[in-house]
C-alpha cells in the first residue's frame, strides 16, 4: 500500500481530512561559511544557492563535502561563520531551531524511546499548544497519510525500520513546517525498501507541495528524487541543475564521476569548429566532442563519454561518430548489461555498457574491436 | 560597507556560538563553587597550615626528615625514625592489597567474562553484595571471624590444629585479609568491564591462526586485559593509601597507617604536623595518579566505582 | 590427489567436533581449576557479610558460635534504644539531603561536561571527581578544620554539605556515562519540533537519562549513609549518625546490638540491589515494548 493510495482512503472515510506542511517556503544561502577550530577547517565554504517554494533540492556529495553541514545550518543545530540564510526573506541564520518551524527528519529517525508512535508526534503539537481534539485528529490524519493508519501505542522499538522512518516523516510533517529537511533518511535500509520509500516521498512531495531539502551521498536516489541537485565538494556547490543537465551536461570531472559511470580521455585540443572540439588523444587519433566549458587551442583537457553511450562499430552507421580501435580487456556480466573495458591505442581504457539481446554478437577478452560513439555524446569538462 | 556588515554578522554568530558554551558552562558553577565552598578552600587551608601553623617555616616537616622523632607517638615499639616508618608501612600495605585483589580478582573477572551475560549478572551480585556493605559492617564481620572466640579460632581449636586459640584479630595479617576483602570489588569491576569488552572473534581468530588455549591467553587476552589490570590497580592502590576504618579495627599496635597517624595528630592538637603529613599523603597519591594516567593512559577509572 | 583433499576437512571437522563437544560436557583441568578459584574467592567476598546474621538472632551476651539459642533480643534492643534509633534516622535525613542535593548539582555539572565544548573543561572535570582520588582523612581534617573555625561542628546540616561535596564526583560519573550513550540527535529532534531548551531537557533528555541519575543518586545516599572520617570528625555531639554509632559500639563494647544493626543494613544493601535490579528490567520492557508481547502470551494461556 502506497501513502497516496492510503491518502484516498481516508479521504474517503473522513471529513477532516487536512493536508500538512503547509504552503512551502522559498530557501536562499547567501555567501554561507562554516569554519571550525579557529577557521582551520573549512566545513562549508561561501555557499549561495536559491530554492525556490515548493521545490524538491538535494544536496549531493561525498562525505565531508559540506553537505550535512549545510543542512544542519538550515535546522539550527550550527551557527554559520559567515553568511547568511533566508526562509521567505527572513534571515534565520541566528534564531534558535526550535522557533524556525523546520521540519526534519533525521538519518537515524531521533524518534523519542520513551514516547509511543501517537506521543512522538503529538509532541511538535503539544508544544504549540494545540487543543486536544486536533492532535488526536492531525496525528490520526498524518497516520494515515503515511501509511501507518492505528500505529499510535507502538513503541518506536516495536517497529521496522521502513515503519520507523514513516513515523518520522509523519512527526517532521504533522505541525505544518514550510521547509522539510531530510538528512540521508533512507541510508538505513535496505535496497527495495528504500527505492519504494524514494518514489513514495517523491509523490507525497507533489501531493503536499512543502519545500524538501534533502541531502545524500547516493547519486541514484538524488536522480530519482530531485527537482534540482546541488553537487558539493569540499564545501563548496560544484553545479546545480536537474538530474537531466547534471547527467547529460556535467560542468566538471568531479561531477562527470560522482554522478553515474564516465569515461575520461586526456588529450590536447587541437581545434574549435561549429561548436565542436577536435581533440587529439593521444595513440588514438583526433577525437570530436561537443564544449563544455572554455578551453583555448593546445589546452590539455579531457573528454568525456558515459559508457552507455559507446556502441561498438558494427552498430554504428552515422557519419557524425567518432569511432577508435580497441582491445577488450575484460567482460563483466552485470545483469541487465555486459559492461566491457577495452584498452585503446595510446594506453588509455574506456568502459561501455551493453544490453544483452537476442542476435547481439558477444565480444571476448583479447579480441580486436571497432567502438565508437556520437559525436554529441562526448563533452569537453 | 557589505564587506562591513558581513564581518560584523560574523562576530555576531561567533557571539551566538560563545554563547551556547558560556550556557553550557554555566551549568557547572553551581557544582564547582559548591565544591570549591566545602571542599577545595578547606582542604587548601589545611594544607598551607603545614607551612604556617603555629608559625611559618618547615618546621612541620622536621619530624619526617630528622633521625629521631620527638613528638609522643602512640605507637608501641616502632624504632625511629616512626614517621617514616608509617609511611613504609602504609606503602607495603598498600602494595600488599593491590597485588592480592589482582591475583584473586583475575581469575573471577576471567571467569565471569567466559560465561554467558546473564549467568555472569547473577554471580556479579556476590561481588556488588559486599560492595554495596557498610565498610564498618564488614570489618565488624571479620572481628567475629577472627576474634579469640571467633569461628575460626573454634574451628582450629576443634579440628586439633590448633591447641588453643590464636592471636589472629588486631594482626597485620587480619588488617589485609579486611582490606583485601573492601578492595576486591574495585580490582573486579574495571578487569570485568574490560575483559567483557574484548572481542571473542579475536580469539577466534587467534585459534584458527593455530594457537593452543594457554597461547591465545597469553598473546591476545592478556595484552588485551591490560587496560582493566591497569584501570583496578591504581585505584585500589590509591584508595588503600588512604585506608583508615579496616586497619584502625582490625590491626594491632604496629599497624599505623599514614591517616591513623594523621587522626592521632589531629586529637593532639598537632594541627601543622598533621597538615604536613596530610600533605606528603595528597602528593603521593596525585603523584601516582598522574602518572598512571599520563604513562598507562589509564581512562575512565571511576566507571561506575564507588570509593 | 582427489584422496587426501577429501580425507582432509573430514580430519579437521571431526578434530573441531571432538574440542567443541569436549568443552561442553567435559571442562577442561584448567576450566575446573579456574571456577574453583573462583567460588571460592567468591565465597570470601560473601560470606562475611552474612555471619552476622545469625548472630544477631543469638540468646547469648557474647559472640558465641554458633548461638547457643535464638531470641530477638538485640533487635528489641536497637530499636528501643534512643542513641541506635536516632542515629538511625539522623543518618537517613542527612543521606536523603546528601542525595537530593548531591544529584541536582552533579546532573547539570554532567551536562555541562559532557555537551560542552569549551576550554578548561578537562580541569573543571579533574576538579569535580577529585574527592575520588584524596584520601578521606584530608578531606576529613580539612573540613574539621573549616568548620571549626566558622563553629558549626555538630551540624547535621554542615555534615550533609560534607557529604554532599564527597557524594557529587558520583552522580556526575553516573550521569555522564549515560549522557555519552545517549544519542544527542534526540534533543535536535526535539529542539527542531519547537521545544526550547528547558523544555528538550525535561520532556526527553531526562526521561531517557533517569536511570543514570538514579543510580547516582542512590550512590550519592550511600556514600553519605556509610561515611564515617568525615563524621568522626565534625559530627560533635549534636550530629551522630549511624557510622559513628557503630564505630563507637566497635571501638568500646562490642555488644551483640551491633550484629541486629548490621543484619538490618544487609538486608537494606541487599534489597536495593534487587530493587535497582528489577527496576532496571522493568525500565528495559517499558523502552522496548515487551508488554503487549507479555499480555497476548498471557491471553494463549488462558
Amino acid at each position: 500500500m502506497t501513502m497516496t493510495a492510503a491518502t484516498k482512503t481516508t479521504s474517503e472515510r473522513t471529513a477532516s481530512e487536512r493536508t500538512f506542511g503547509a504552503v512551502g517556503a522559498a530557501v536562499r544561502f547567501d555567501g554561507v561559511e562554516k569554519r571550525y577550530g579557529g577557521g582551520a577547517v573549512v566545513a562549508v565554504d561561501g555557499v549561495s544557492l536559491d530554492i525556490a517554494a515548493g521545490e524538491f533540492l538535494t544536496l549531493l556529495g561525498p562525505s565531508g563535502s559540506g553537505k550535512t553541514t549545510s543542512l544542519m545550518m538550515l535546522a539550527g543545530f550550527e551557527t554559520p561563520s559567515a553568511g547568511e540564510i533566508y526562509v521567505d526573506g527572513e534571515a534565520i541564520a541566528a534564531v534558535p531551531p526550535y522557533k524556525r518551524n523546520i521540519g526534519m527528519v533525521f538519518q537515524s529517525y531521533a524518534l523519542f524511546p520513551h514516547m509511543t508512535v501517537g506521543e512522538n508526534i503529538a509532541f511538535p503539537l503539544k508544544l504549540r499548544k494545540r487543543a486536544k481534539a486536533e492532535v488526536a485528529r492531525s496525528t490520526k490524519d498524518v497516520l494515515d497519510l503515511v501509511g501507518l493508519p492505528g500505529y499510535e501505542g507502538r513503541y518506536p522499538r516495536q517497529l521496522s525500520g521502513g515503519q520507523q522512518q514513516r513515523v518520522a516523516l509523519a512527526r517532521a510533517l504533522v505541525f505544518d513546517p514550510r521547509v522539510l529537511l531530510m538528512d540521508e533518511p533512507l541510508g538505513a535500509l535496505d535496497k527495495q525498501l528504500r527505492e519504494r520509500l524514494q518514489l513514495e516521498i517523491k509523490a507525497l512531495h507533489e501531493q503536499l507541495g512543502v519545500t524538501i531539502v534533502y541531502v545524500t551521498h547516493d547519486q541514484q536516489e538524488a536522480l530519482v528524487m530531485s527537482d534540482r541537485i546541488a553537487v558539493m565538494d569540499a564545501g563548496k556547490i560544484e553545479q546545480i541543475g536537474t538530474p537531466n543537465q547534471l547527467y547529460e551536461e556535467p560542468a566538471s570531472r568531479f561531477v562527470a564521476s560522482f554522478i553515474g559511470e564516465s569515461n575520461f580521455l586526456a588529450g590536447r585540443l587541437q581545434e574549435q569548429v561549429d561548436g565542436h572540439a577536435v581533440v587529439d588523444v593521444p595513440g588514438v587519433g583526433p577525437l570530436r566532442a561537443s564544449t563544455g566549458g572554455q578551453h583555448a587551442v593546445g589546452d590539455e583537457v579531457v573528454a568525456t563519454v558515459r559508457p552507455e553511450k559507446i556502441v561498438f562499430a558494427d552498430e554504428a552507421a552515422e557519419t557524425e561518430f567518432n569511432a577508435v580501435e580497441a582491445t577488450v580487456e575484460s567482460v563483466v556480466f552485470v545483469g541487465d548489461a555486459y559492461r566491457y573495458e577495452a584498452r585503446l591505442g595510446g594506453g588509455q581504457s574506456i568502459v561501455l555498457k551493453r544490453q544483452h539481446r537476442a542476435g547481439v554478437a558477444q565480444h571476448v577478452r583479447g579480441e580486436r574491436v571497432r567502438v565508437g560513439w556520437d559525436v554529441a555524446d562526448g563533452r569537453l569538462v | 560597507m557589505a564587506v562591513v556588515g558581513r564581518e560584523a554578522q560574523a562576530r555576531r554568530f561567533a557571539g551566538l556560538e560563545r554563547r551556547g558554551q558560556v550556557r553550557l558552562a554555566l551549568l557547572l558553577l553551581p557544582a564547582v563553587a559548591f565544591l570549591l565552598f566545602f571542599y577545595g578552600y578547606p582542604v587548601a587551608a589545611m594544607l598551607l597550615r603545614s607551612v604556617n601553623d603555629p608559625a611559618w617555616g618547615s618546621q612541620n616537616f622536621e619530624p619526617l626528615v630528622t633521625a629521631r622523632s620527638t613528638i609522643d607517638l602512640v605507637v608501641a615499639e616502632l624504632p625511629m625514625n616512626a614517621y617514616v616508618r608509617v609511611f613504609g608501612i602504609t606503602l607495603q600495605i598498600a602494595l600488599g592489597v593491590t597485588a592480592a585483589t589482582l591475583l584473586l580478582g583475575y581469575p573471577v573477572a576471567y571467569a565471569l567474562a567466559s560465561l554467558p551475560p546473564t549467568q555472569a549478572n547473577l554471580l556479579m551480585i556476590l561481588v556488588l553484595v559486599p560492595f554495596w556493605t557498610s565498610i564498618l559492617v564488614r570489618s565488624y564481620a571479620w572481628m567475629v571471624l577472627l576474634g579469640r572466640e571467633g569461628l575460626i579460632n573454634q574451628f582450629l581449636v576443634g579440628v586439633g590444629f590448633a591447641g588453643e586459640p590464636l592471636q589472629l584479630l588486631n594482626t597485620r595479617g587480619a588488617v589485609y585479609v579486611g582490606m583485601i576483602h573492601v578492595l576486591l570489588p574495585f580490582m573486579i569491576l574495571p578487569l570485568y568491564a574490560v575483559m567483557r569488552g574484548i572481542d571473542r572473534s579475536l580469539l577466534r581468530a587467534a585459534e584458527n591462526l593455530g594457537a593452543r588455549p594457554s597461547q591465545v591467553f597469553r598473546w591476545v587476552f592478556l595484552p588485551l586485559s591490560l587496560p582493566g589490570v591497569a584501570a583496578g590497580c591504581l585505584l585500589v592502590f590509591i584508595l588503600a593509601l588512604g585506608f583508615y576504618i579496616t586497619p584502625a579495627l582490625l590491626g594491632g599496635q604496629r599497624d599505623v597507617m599514614v591517616s591513623m597517624l594523621i587522626q592521632q595528630q589531629v586529637t593532639q592538637l598537632n594541627w601543622g604536623v598533621a597538615s604536613a603529613l596530610a600533605l606528603v599523603l595528597l602528593v603521593f597519591a596525585l603523584a601516582i595518579y598522574v602518572a598512571f594516567t599520563r604513562i598507562l593512559g589509564v581512562q575512565r577509572l571511576f566507571g561506575g566505582a564507588r570509593a | 590427489m582427489s584422496a587426501p583433499s577429501i580425507a582432509g576437512p573430514t580430519t579437521t571437522e571431526r578434530v573441531a567436533g571432538r574440542r567443541v563437544s569436549g568443552r561442553r560436557q567435559r571442562p577442561s583441568v584448567g576450566r575446573v581449576l579456574l571456577l574453583t578459584a573462583t567460588g571460592l574467592v567468591l565465597a570470601y567476598l560473601v560470606f562475611p557479610v552474612f555471619v552476622v546474621v545469625p548472630l544477631s538472632f543469638s540468646s547469648a551476651r557474647y559472640l558465641q558460635f554458633p548461638p547457643p539459642g535464638w531470641s530477638l533480643q538485640w533487635y528489641q534492643n536497637y530499636l528501643s534504644r534512643e542513641a541506635w534509633t536516632s542515629a538511625t534516622w539522623l543518618s537517613v535525613q542527612i543521606g536523603l539531603a546528601t542525595a537530593v542535593l548531591a544529584t541536582v548539582l552533579g546532573t547539570a555539572a554532567a551536562l555541562g561536561l559532557v555537551r560542552g565544548r569549551f576550554r578548561g573543561r578537562e580541569a573543571l572535570n579533574a576538579f569535580i571527581v577529585s574527592p575520588l582520588i584524596v584520601p578521606g582523612i584530608i578531606v576529613a581534617i580539612g573540613i574539621y578544620f573549616f568548620y571549626a573555625r566558622i563553629q558549626i561542628i555538630g551540624s547535621p546540616l554542615a555534615l550533609a554539605l560534607a557529604h554532599t561535596a564527597l557524594a557529587i564526583p558520583f552522580v556526575v560519573i553516573n550521569v555522564s556515562a549515560t549522557l555519552e550513550g545517549f544519542d544527542e540527535k534526540l534533543e535536535w529532534a526535539a529542539m527542531n519540533l519547537g521545544a526550547n531548551r528547558w523544555q528538550t531537557f525535561r520532556l526527553v533528555t531526562l526521561p531517557i537519562i533517569r536511570p543514570g541519575v538514579f543510580a547516582g543518586a542512590l550512590f550519592a545516599f550511600i556514600t553519605s549513609f556509610d561515611e564515617l572520617i568525615v563524621a568522626l570528625f565534625v559530627s560533635g555531639s549534636g550530629a551522630v549518625t549511624l557510622p559513628r554509632r557503630m564505630w563507637e559500639s566497635l571501638r568500646q563494647e562490642i555488644d551483640p546490638t551491633i550484629a541486629a544493626v548490621s543484619t538490618v543494613l544487609i538486608a537494606a544493601s541487599v534489597l536495593v540491589l534487587a530493587g535497582a535490579e528489577v527496576l532496571r528490567i522493568r525500565g528495559e520492557r517499558l523502552r522496548t515494548g515487551r508488554v503487549p508481547d507479555e499480555a497476548a502470551a498471557r491471553g494463549a494461556v488462558e
